[in-house]
């Protein structure tokens, strides 16, 4: 049985970058960004005296007249054709309502998932009677955002063989500011798991699967046990998840392997205490910065 | 406690990874998480500290006040727990909804210190029948994620060890009433002996096996829980039930000879709260 105690230190995030001061434009709620009238506020920012301030602590973006300001931390505020994981949270008529990390829960209408065995036809009162079968609440699924509605809630859809229901695995929840937007969040990493990372915030890990659940598109949940060794590299992956958001390191495919194999040296359970975390992560950062440049 | 949802897929990983001795986070069934142990936090109290395990953060404070002691026992003093969890936990918490999860806690903590080992009450007094010192315990949930009573047992060992009483000094004047009166030195004071103090060792039945330290998920997984509280010598104070699920004798008694290897954790707590202990992280 192991008990670790200690006395808290101070906490330092790991940073390697030696020029972040001219790198980034960083403003905290008011700020001044810019006196000179002429250019448009955009979000994130009010006029005060003619002065053009931050409302929110973030870095400033402009294109061409437009200035707006993006905040760090902030709920996740989706766009058409992001790939996001999502906890079920209510089954109603004809749709279910789905909970994504942002400001008003996501809507997944029964006319946006797939039917089984891939039919095409109208939703008849039968399906929205059965909608329960096929999602239950605190059910997890992966969906991409059709649409977004007026009032800033999000319209989601399932309708590829890739998204749908997920299995088992394990759910980290993170900020939505730390995934790095790429064209595929779907990766099967050569350790021997895979991973979603959902641009909410929200990362799954589960493992890879094998050939024949290809075909079952969503609706088949595996109930047998996952292997030792397989469980061994996803509960490391979920530990370097959390040691890398911890220093604030944007997460995509390549950071997360190259976290995965500075930490092999450590046990699964160590990689969550603060100087073992540190260590990780600067061995992370070099190696990232060593591929970049 | 604060719930989180999880599914069922989800749920068969949890416990097929119990099963298997190797939890969500690569803990084995009997492994803490990380634990951070501050004391002296508040500086208008007599005795503070703050314990963060994992994501769990607790803080408690230790007030002591002259009171009138209790009828039965009039050369003793006595310690009052109040447990407050504050909406900053989780948003269930608001207003009104926290009562019920705080009376549960400070009802057991009640419990655990209801004896005549755990603290020294006997030095709490000032005069037999008139006076004695009522140690005003004071726990605060600063964040929430699973093992509430393990946490606060340890701030509360930890808040004891630090806590500074002032010596009094009784004296009669003229017409024969008494008079209390403090030390001038704010340095002179008296401290409590923690040794004996319990702690407690909440174990979740998960499954058909047992883990200590459980996170909400694992919680949420779990139908029933034994919490026990025991000393560094391996006695035993207060035993609970908590949890719709019910425990069969043979897992309780299982469950009873893992609180007996737990109580070395009572024993390392007792090794950091020694005067003196810097830097130190123990492991057993």
């Amino acid at each position: 049985m192991a008990v670790d105690m200690r006395l808290p230190t101070i906490r330092k995030t790991v940073s390697l970058s030696v020029a972040a001061f001219d790198r980034k434009d960083l403003v905290v709620p008011g700020d001044v960004i810019t006196s000179d009238t002429g250019f448009m506020r955009g979000h994130g920012t009010y006029v005060d005296e003619d002065k053009l301030t931050a409302s929110v602590a973030g870095e400033v973006q402009r294109v061409d007249k437009l200035i707006c300001v993006r905040p760090l931390k902030t709920r996740f505020n989706g766009e058409v054709g992001d790939v996001v994981v999502g906890r079920i949270t209510e089954v109603q008529q004809k749709r279910w309502k789905v909970e994504t990390n942002s400001r008003l829960d996501s809507v997944l209408l029964l006319s946006s998932v797939n039917l089984p065995g891939g039919e095409l036809r109208r939703r008849s009162a039968e399906d929205e009677l059965t909608m329960r079968e096929y999602l239950q609440e605190g059910d997890l699924i992966s969906a991409e955002v059709q649409s977004v509605f007026s009032d800033g809630a999000l319209s989601l859809h399932t309708r590829s063989l890739k998204y749908g229901k997920l299995g088992q695995g394990v759910l980290v929840q993170l900020s939505p500011s730390l995934i790095k937007r790429q064209k595929t969040h779907f990766h099967n990493l050569p350790c021997g798991a895979s991973i979603i990372l959902g641009n909410n915030g929200f990362v799954w890990l589960y493992p890879t699967p094998g050939q024949q659940e290809e075909e079952a598109g969503g609706f088949y949940t595996s109930l047998e046990p996952v292997s030792l060794s397989d469980r061994e590299v996803i509960s490391r992956l979920r530990n370097c998840l959390l040691a890398l958001s911890a220093h604030k390191v944007l997460l995509y495919d390549t950071s997360v392997l190259y976290c995965y194999e500075s930490s092999l040296q450590h046990q699964v359970k160590d990689i969550l205490k603060p100087e073992v975390m540190e260590e990780i992560v600067l061995l992370t950062q070099q190696k990232l910065l060593e591929q970049e440049g | 406690m604060a719930t989180v949802q999880v599914s069922e897929a989800e749920k068969v990983y949890i416990l097929h990874g119990i099963r298997d001795d190797l939890r969500v986070d690569g803990r084995g069934c009997e492994d803490y998480r990380h634990m951070e142990i501050e004391t002296d936090v508040v500086s208008n109290t007599d005795g503070s500290a703050k314990v963060t395990l994992g994501h769990t953060a607790v803080l408690v404070g230790i007030k002591a006040d002259i009171g009138k002691p209790r009828p039965l026992v009039p050369n003793e003093g006595y310690l009052e727990f109040f447990v407050d969890c504050s909406a900053n936990a989780t948003p269930e918490f608001e207003g009104r909804g926290g009562e019920e999860l705080g009376t549960e806690l400070s009802n057991t903590l009640y419990k655990v210190f209801n004896n005549k080992h755990s603290v020294d009450l006997k030095s709490l007094c000032i005069c037999p029948g008139e006076h004695c010192w009522v140690l005003y315990v004071d726990v605060l949930l600063l964040q929430c994620d699973g093992n509430l009573y393990d946490a606060i047992s340890i701030a509360i060992k930890a808040a004891l060890f630090n806590t500074k009483i002032p010596r009094v000094r009784i004296s009669t004047d003229e017409e024969g009433g008494k008079e209390i009166e403090l030390s001038d030195d704010p340095y002179d004071c008296m401290r409590l002996n923690v040794e004996n103090v319990p702690c407690i060792v909440t174990l979740c039945k998960v499954g058909h096996r047992h883990v200590v330290d459980a996170t909400l998920q694992e919680k949420a997984c779990s139908v029933a829980s034994l919490i026990i509280s025991v000393t560094h010598k391996g006695t035993v104070t207060c035993t609970r039930k908590v949890g719709g699920g019910s425990l069969d004798s043979e897992s309780i008694f299982e469950m009873t000879e893992l609180h007996h290897s737990c109580f070395t954790l009572s024993e390392s707590i007792h090794l950091l709260s020694r005067p003196g202990s810097g830097w130190s992280s123990t492991s057993t």
